[in-house]
């Protein structure tokens, strides 16, 4: 259970900080121009951290108790693989969200 | 900048233009925010507290991160760095909107700061660039547009998957489902051999590292995979023979 004080920390600094973030650029910058090695390496952002995020839990899953699991790692291959190609984060989640239910009901 | 062409029938034609291009974006948006209801309500959230996290820091990834490791029993600091190295890419929708939307006034400069969302931000980029010749106020009622089917969404399908939540099944495996929403978030934006690369790096560092307490691998792949992007992204343009 989470501890509620902590809860609304995380809430209330997480949203300041988001806009924070959001602001920095718009708000202070304005029309000023940016170095291009910060603009470099800020375009990978997205595609640097959303993996990092997610490949330890595709490895070794928290339901299995850390065990590999075919269905976990089949689903994530589907969902990578679907959303590269039809360019759709819903065809992506949907393709693999079906073939994680599939190949649960299958192996259960 | 002149505004030449600053009426108002132009900005309300572009409004419409951004809801057109705004509303599929529900598709996504909502069962997104489903989602997360449906998690907060399982990590013992009530409905006020989700509807809060959601109105307050309005982006979906940063929300799941910032629960996931609270359910883990992360450190307060953790959670907040690593929640926020997820929106890092708000600054670079932010730097990337300034050249279009810096002359716009500080007030509406906010509320865009605000409204700068994975989707919003998509939308609006592709218009500015394919239409240069938008005055100041069409691109900002074109932004408007964009983000108003979305948002109402975001929260309000929050709100749902927080009273439905308690009635999802247990074997639907939800564990999962936030591992899925990343990667199929992630993979359209795989755009470039740079941009592969950047996701190779941090996939195997985030392995790697992955015995670091309280995720902080996260962050340490991250900045690797970022690295790894920028250096990737000035080889292959050097590489290219000059014009």
């Amino acid at each position: 259970m989470i501890d509620k004080s902590t809860l609304w920390i995380v809430i209330i600094g997480l949203g300041l900080g988001s806009y924070l973030l959001r602001f920095t650029f718009i708000g202070l910058v304005g029309d000023r121009p940016m170095p291009a090695w910060l603009l470099r390496h800020l375009r990978y952002t997205a595609v640097a951290v959303l993996p990092a995020l997610v490949a330890p839990q595709v490895v070794w899953p928290q339901a299995t108790g850390g065990e590999p699991d075919i269905a976990r790692m089949a689903a994530a291959v589907v969902t990578l693989a679907v959303g590269y190609r039809t360019g759709n984060v819903f065809a992506g989640l949907f393709a693999g969200a079906a073939t994680l239910t599939v190949m649960l009901s299958l192996a259960g | 900048m002149p505004t030449t062409t600053s009426k108002t029938t132009g900005a309300a034609s572009y409004f419409r233009k951004g809801l057109r291009d705004g509303a599929p974006f529900v598709l996504v948006v909502g069962p997104f925010a489903v989602l997360f209801g449906v998690l907060a309500t399982e990590a013992g959230l009530n409905v006020l507290e989700i509807l809060a996290f959601s109105v307050v820091v309005i982006a979906g990834a940063a929300q799941f991160t910032a629960l996931q490791l609270m359910t883990e029993n992360a450190p307060t600091v953790v959670v907040l760095a690593s929640a926020l190295a997820v929106n890092l890419r708000m600054a670079m929708y932010s730097a990337s909107l300034t050249p279009w939307l810096g002359a716009a006034p500080l007030w509406q400069r906010a509320l865009i700061a605000y409204f700068t969302l994975d989707q919003s931000y998509a939308c609006a980029i592709g218009r500015y660039e394919a239409e240069p010749h938008m005055s100041l106020r069409e691109r900002i009622g074109y932004f408007a547009g964009a983000v108003l089917p979305v948002v109402p969404t975001w929260y309000g399908c929050t709100v749902a998957g927080a009273l439905l939540g308690s009635r999802i099944p247990e074997s639907m495996a939800l564990d999962f489902a936030l591992p899925i929403t990343f990667l199929a978030l992630v993979a359209p934006m795989l755009r470039t051999p740079a941009h592969m690369i950047a996701a190779f790096v941090s996939i195997v560092v985030s392995l790697l590292a992955a015995g670091v307490p309280w995720s902080l691998g996260l962050i340490i792949a991250a900045v690797c995979g970022m690295m790894a992007g920028a250096r990737a992204e000035l080889w292959f343009v050097a590489k290219r023979p000059a014009p």
